[in-house]
């Protein structure tokens, strides 16, 4: 009942300055409106690039490592002596029995798993550039990895078709200068050099990719490692890429080899994410507070202006708090509806922006500008502004009905 | 005799500051139910301060003001808000009606903050009371719509609405020409012979006249009290005598 009143009284005030309440409203659909485009437009390109990355890296690599290096004979000798320069042997240990750890890990992982080879090269071609040499088995490959639909000129099976064939990124083929069909020279880690011809060319969106790394058969990349029969790491795709890091420290129990996710390998890329994720939550706050200073603004003229209406309700015998209540309760009625514009406002602004294509330079292919939807953005801008406007209209309101009525009574007589 | 529905004991109202002054000083004060006292006095003597002091708005620095037998300085703030809501009728010299609101809805005010009655009841009652006053074609006009003299009896409306045992009003003629002056005296007088307690203050002294008892305030302390409708007979008052 008491409430009805107060409803009535707020309503009074916001209608009978329509100009004002307008400008009120339209400072908070602004401020939510934005705030909803850019929460779609950084999480969409986020989650864009997330995709990629997960499209094109494998879900877990299972490499022939042990986490925490086996003891040094030195170590074991000279228990506090630290040795920081005791040379391993120079080749790599490899993973052993390969093909039975991969049946073992087939057998429950949701998922598959390849083998491969990987090394360094350098590949000359007039000039010498150093890359990391991933030797595949294509029929196993296209299992665990999308380089199949990442090809731009060849197929992976071309592997097989000439011998030493590599596919290049295409990034590297542009500094090189080379197209399928050339032949480049591959130098080894051991010296050996080896002529090779380029059979295809792939694109993967990620530049460290596209630029550093090359694939061949196993065979070529052992024979590069002058390491017959090794396979270093076995990569694994999940069918759902968020189980990696479980499944990753499930792998390496079993195994004992170090396994990591693609979270993991890319920790730096995903903590500079967190970092530009709170730097862009800190904008949208500080966007929702300002907008709703035209609703700060709006009540204290509002609470100066009925100075002598608050004197009258509070010696007719209303509370105080009741008094208060009827300005904040206008700031409510301006944030609400001003929350519902900036709703439908948000709505259109991320709408128009996905009607947006741009040449997207890592795929190298126009797209549309990807945008989140989440109904979660709409329901926090909403919840933020709507506290910030009561919260602005609370101060202003506190400070006008502490007033003693008499103060203003005998002003007014 | 009869009961007493305001009383005041000792009231004593200074302000504190650089230069303090008293605006009461030390009143006592008791006024039967039905009674219509009237204060007078110079201006700036303090009625209006102890009017404040008598309908709640403003708390005595000494002394008590008691409500239907009920002392009120120890009362919370929002206690003595409850007080005002349903049993003191304050009228002021200006009306103080709520300028967006019409001279029906001012009336329901009070009666929807204290919520004790149904929508169509207290709907029923506001109009009843606008009607008792002449105003019966004036329920739907704003203040800016009224005469003074309109505009003071929907403020008289509002503060009967609550029905409450006890109306103060300050100067209430004051800014009203000679014929408004004269229906807002007719009604207070109607009050008052209805059974409530009314205390006036006027610098009308026909007026003044007319009540059951007057009282003249200077300096803040009463100065003397006459007594008797239309009577013109002075008594020499002791203050604690009534
Ligand atoms: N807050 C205040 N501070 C100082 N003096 C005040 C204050 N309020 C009122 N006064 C003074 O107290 C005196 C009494 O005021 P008031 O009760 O309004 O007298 P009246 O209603 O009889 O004209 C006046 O002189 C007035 O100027
Ligand atoms: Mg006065």
């Amino acid at each position: 009942m008491a409430s009805n009143l107060l409803l009535d009284i707020a309503w009074t005030h916001v209608t009978t300055r329509v100009r004002q309440t307008l400008v009120g409203m339209a400072g908070v659909a602004m401020g939510v409106g934005f705030t909803i485009m850019m929460a779609g437009l950084m999480q969409g390109s986020q989650i864009d690039f997330l995709r990629q990355l997960v499209d094109t890296m494998p879900h877990v690599t299972v490499q022939d490592e042990r986490r925490t290096a086996p003891p040094q004979p030195a170590d074991q000798e000279y228990g506090a002596v630290q040795m920081s320069n005791v040379a391993n042997v120079n080749a790599r240990p490899g993973i052993r029995y390969p093909e039975s750890v991969m049946a073992s890990l087939r057998s429950w992982i949701p998922g598959d798993v390849a083998p491969s080879v990987k090394t360094t090269a350098i590949i000359d071609h007039g000039g010498r550039i150093g890359v990391t040499l991933v030797g595949i088995d294509p029929r196993q490959e296209i299992k665990v990895s999308k380089l199949a639909s990442q090809m731009r000129e060849g197929q992976i099976t071309d592997l097989s078709r000439a011998p030493n064939a590599i596919i290049i990124g295409q990034a590297l083929a542009e500094k090189l200068a080379v197209k399928p069909g050339n032949t480049v020279a591959l130098i080894g880690g051991e010296g050996t050099e080896i002529s090779s011809t380029v059979a295809g060319i792939f694109r993967s969106g990620l530049k460290r990719v596209d630029e550093g790394q090359i694939y061949a058969l196993i065979g070529t990349a052992q024979v590069m490692m002058g390491q017959n029969g090794i396979i270093n790491e076995l990569r694994l795709r999940l069918n759902d890429p968020l189980s990696a890091e479980n499944i990753a420290s499930e792998v390496e129990g079993q195994t004992g080899y170090k396994s990591v996710s693609w979270e993991e390998a890319n920790s730096d890329l995903l903590s500079s994410f967190a970092v530009r994720d709170f730097i862009v939550l800190t904008v949208m706050g500080a966007m929702l507070l300002t907008s709703s200073f035209a609703t700060y603004n709006i009540i204290s003229t509002i609470t100066n202006e009925k100075r002598q209406d608050i004197a009258i309700m509070k010696s007719l015998g209303m509370r105080e708090s009741s008094v208060r209540r009827i300005f904040i309760i206008e700031a409510a009625i301006i944030g609400v509806v001003g929350i519902l514009f900036g709703w439908i406002m948000g709505y259109l602004l991320c709408y128009s922006w996905s009607q947006i294509t741009i040449y997207n330079t890592l795929t190298g292919t126009t797209v549309p500008i990807s945008i989140y939807y989440s109904p979660m953005h709409y329901i926090v801008a909403g919840g933020i502004s709507l506290l910030s406007c009561t919260g602005a209209a609370f101060f202003p309101a506190r400070k006008a009905t502490r007033v003693h009525p008499v103060e203003i009574i005998r002003g007014a007589s | 005799m009869s009961e007493i529905a305001l009383e005041a004991v000792g009231l004593v109202r200074r302000i504190e500051g650089a230069i303090s002054h008293t605006l009461v000083n030390g009143i006592d004060l008791a006024v039967d139910k039905g009674e219509f006292v009237a204060i007078t006095g110079p201006s700036g003597s303090g009625k209006s301060s102890l009017l404040y002091l008598l309908g709640l708005l403003d708390a005595p620095s000494e002394g008590e003001v008691i409500i239907c037998g009920q002392p009120t300085s120890k009362l919370s703030e929002n206690e003595r808000a409850k007080v005002r809501l349903t049993r003191c009728g304050f009228v002021f010299q200006f009306h103080f009606l709520l300028p967006e609101f019409t001279s029906l809805d001012n009336v329901l005010l009070p009666m929807r903050a204290a919520g004790r009655l149904s929508e169509r009841e207290m709907r029923e009652r506001g109009l009843e009371l606008l009607a008792s006053l002449g105003l019966k074609d004036h329920a739907n006009k704003r203040p800016n719509q009224l005469s003074g003299g309109q505009r003071q009896r929907v403020a008289i409306a509002r503060a009967l609405s609550n029905r409450p045992e006890i109306i103060v009003a300050d100067e209430p003629t004051g800014a009203l020409d000679t014929t408004s002056t004269e229906q807002v005296f007719a009604i207070l007088r109607e009050i008052a012979d209805q059974g409530r307690t009314v205390v006036v203050v006027t610098h009308d002294p026909a007026l003044a006249a007319r009540a059951d008892r007057r009282m003249h305030i200077v300096d803040g302390k009463v100065h003397q009290t006459l007594a008797g409708r239309g009577q013109a007979e002075l008594e020499a008052a002791a203050p604690t005598e009534t």
